[in-house]
């Protein structure tokens, strides 16, 4: 994501907020996003109309107390202004996705922050990396935090075409070796979900804790025809009631959503690629892995985190594991709940990863 | 999703993400003769004789489009030909008929004159007459419109004429991201498609992907969405369309704004669809205003979606006049974003205002 638009303001210019106030919805190229006060004072000024876009970064607003004279904040905003100006043009901004050799191919990842335990943050089915657009940037106020891309998913690449649970748990780890990662948090959504679970399950010194977010592998059911359409759509209107199916709230699918998985669809044998893994993995709408047992033996902080109104994965495979397995369900979600419920996935992710 | 699987290719050294349209073009070839040996280029200059020593296409076309081809494939699929249009682009059909896919260039549309035969009777009817036996998948890249002052033989955009040929498939990519796609989709089309590359969008950049992908023929690209109006806008008239909806924005008028991307097929849904909603259309092309895509897609909604009308339809084009030479003139000739923005504001009017 390189900007973002802002769609609407909930609070004019000279009133009082406190910490955590609603202050903008912030339209991304995945869905729209609240965004509460980072501070508590007045805003004193909006930078930004309703409908505008902005550059990553880009200063949408000043909050100061009501002695600071306005003259003051005018010299503030023409300064950062000149300083981004700079920047754009000295060509400064790191933040664009890497790529390392890996063993047997290599991946691509996005990293943000600087210190603690790495997390690493594995994407679903017909993902990528950007689907951790709303969670990574909080997880990396406090630590490491890397989103990598599934073989034949967004960049990452491997020699021969890899397919199942086990490869993808080999693949994560010859990341970790690659990065000299001792140990990280791993955090995995659907499809990546089974594959951190895995590599857990091989390798739990390697791992500090588990979040898992509507994985696989804990049931037999999936909607296969959700699989099959995502697939086969390749007109925007067919790809946008598939999508729909993803959330609880399909009004969230929006049409940079839709003309993104469009494209990614239409590169070379991207689409061979996913219906090799779906055919792996989903065969005939029944999942072919169980991870159950071997999950519940795990020595290892495990949360699962699921939406109850998941139409792809049926959130009751998230009952009767082991009572160390703790489960959030969140309301009003569907299958993407860590965009739809961002700052509920977040603030549990991070409950974990801090008392791991 | 990524496409490797061939170990080769698996940790080559990667570009950056953002290129230049006539880069993603160049690419888009590179590629596609990569894929299929049946793939040859055609055209003046587009090796262009020997250059400097060790280098042996000077030119790599006129815009550089064609740069390095020479080199990866060899003068049996890189032919620079002599100076006659009907030559090029008749033995391009005779070879796209009997077996290989050519891609033949027409270095400025304005040369379409010396070979109209070729593809207003020749090329488009060649399945239609020879009653399914022939396939001719020819390309024909051409460059089209005005602004870098080089008059009145060389700054035409005569799209529209080949619209109206049925038979043959007209392609406008806008961004080099369409460009890329909509290249490799005209290269695997088996019918003749009219490539129409814009002569001032070259240096354009934008991102593109590495791996190899196609864009479908008859999908508009919606820009930004704004229930005010609708502005549908042509090649480089896209960027000027965005920047004025940009502008009116500012003052509360929301706009959306379509990319047809190929006028032949058009998306005629996403164009009804959107007007249906704003019920106000604004139409900007960079062709002379008579039987144009003004025209055709004014009558496609006064015909489909009349009720939905709430202003009559506007049109930004050239006038009804040769291109001209001098600057200042050709500036005046020219859609611009402020004539964009005027021609909005004017169907935002009510009537007796």
């Amino acid at each position: 994501m390189t900007e973002g638009r802002i769609s609407t303001w909930y609070v004019a210019e000279g009133t009082r907020v406190s910490k955590g106030d609603e202050l903008v919805d912030i339209e991304t190229e995945k869905v729209a996003n609240t965004y509460e006060s980072p501070y508590s004072g007045i805003l004193r000024r909006r930078l930004v109309e309703e409908g505008e876009a902005l550059p990553i970064g880009a200063l949408f607003g000043i909050i100061a107390s009501d002695d600071v004279p306005d003259a003051e904040i005018d010299a503030y905003v023409a300064e950062v202004r000149a300083a981004v100006v700079t920047a754009t043009e000295s060509g400064a901004g790191g933040l664009a996705p890497q790529l390392v050799d890996i063993a047997g191919g290599c991946a691509r990842f996005l990293k943000r922050g600087d210190e603690g335990v790495p997390i690493v943050m594995i994407h679903g089915f017909a993902g990528d990396l950007s689907s951790w657009l709303l969670n990574q940037d909080v997880l990396a106020e406090s630590h490491i935090v890397y989103a990598l891309d599934l073989p034949g998913h967004g960049g990452s690449r491997t020699g021969e075409q890899v397919t199942s649970i086990r490869e993808f748990a080999d693949f994560i780890l010859a990341f970790l070796d690659a990065m000299n990662l001792t140990k990280a948090h791993l955090i995995g959504h659907s499809l990546g979900g089974g594959a951190v679970a895995r590599m857990a399950i091989d390798h739990p010194s390697r791992v500090a804790s588990l979040t898992l977010l509507a994985p696989v592998g804990l049931g037999k059911e999936i909607d296969s025809e959700f699989i099959n359409g995502l697939l086969r759509a390749d007109r925007r209107k067919d790809m946008m009631l598939v999508l729909g199916r993803l959330f609880h709230d399909r009004g969230l699918v929006s049409r940079d959503m839709v003309m993104n998985m469009l494209k990614s669809k239409r590169i070379d044998g991207a689409v061979d690629c996913l219906r090799a893994i779906a055919e792996r993995n989903f065969k005939d709408g029944l999942q072919t892995i169980s991870l159950r047992d071997e999950l519940s033996r795990l020595p290892l902080p495990v949360q699962i985190i699921w939406g109850a109104s998941d139409k792809i994965i049926p959130s009751e495979h998230s009952a009767h594991l082991a009572p160390s397995v703790s489960v959030h369900l969140i309301e009003n979600a569907g299958h993407m709940v860590h965009m739809e419920k961002a700052a509920q996935v977040n603030n549990l992710t991070r409950q974990l990863i801090n008392a791991s | 999703m990524s496409s490797a699987t061939n170990r080769k290719d698996v940790n080559q050294p990667r570009r950056k993400a953002r290129i230049s349209y006539r880069m993603a073009l160049n690419e888009a070839l590179a590629q596609e003769m990569q894929r299929d040996e049946r793939i040859v280029l055609l055209g003046e200059d587009i090796a262009g004789g020997m250059g400097a020593p060790g280098e042996q296409d000077t030119w790599g076309g006129a815009f550089g489009v064609t740069k390095g081809l020479l080199g990866r494939f060899g003068r049996d699929r890189v032919m620079d030909t002599p100076l006659q249009e009907s030559a090029i682009i008749g033995a391009a059909l005779g070879a796209a008929s009997s077996g290989l896919r050519p891609v033949a260039e027409l270095m400025f549309m304005n040369f379409i004159g010396v070979c109209m035969d070729q593809l207003l009777n020749q090329a488009p009817k060649f399945r239609y007459m020879f009653g399914g036996k022939v396939t001719t998948p020819v390309t024909i890249r051409t460059v089209y419109g005005a602004g870098i002052r080089v008059a009145g033989q060389h700054s035409n955009s005569y799209h529209s004429i080949l619209t109206h040929i049925p038979g043959l498939k007209v392609v406008m990519p806008s961004s080099p991201y369409d460009a890329k796609g909509l290249l490799i989709a005209s290269i695997r089309d088996d019918d003749p498609v009219i490539f129409c590359e814009h002569i001032a969008l070259f240096d354009k950049e934008g991102a593109v992907p590495e791996e190899p992908y196609t864009i479908p023929f008859g999908e508009a690209n919606v820009l930004r969405e704004g229930e005010d109006v609708t502005i549908v806008a042509l090649g480089r008239m896209v960027e000027f369309a965005s920047t004025a909806a940009e502008s009116l924005q500012k003052a509360g008028i929301r706009c959306t704004v379509i990319d047809p991307r190929t006028t032949s097929p058009l998306d005629e849904e996403t164009i009804i669809e959107s007007v249906t909603e704003t019920g106000r259309l604004v139409v900007v092309d960079e062709g002379n205003p008579r039987c144009s895509m003004g025209t055709d897609i004014s009558a496609l909604i006064a015909e489909k979606a009349f009720y939905a009308l709430k202003a009559p339809i506007r049109m930004v084009t050239a006038p009804h006049s040769p291109v001209p030479f001098a600057p200042t003139l050709e500036d005046a000739y020219l859609p611009n974003p402020q004539k964009i923005e005027a021609a909005v504001r004017s169907v935002l009017e009510r009537r007796g205002d």
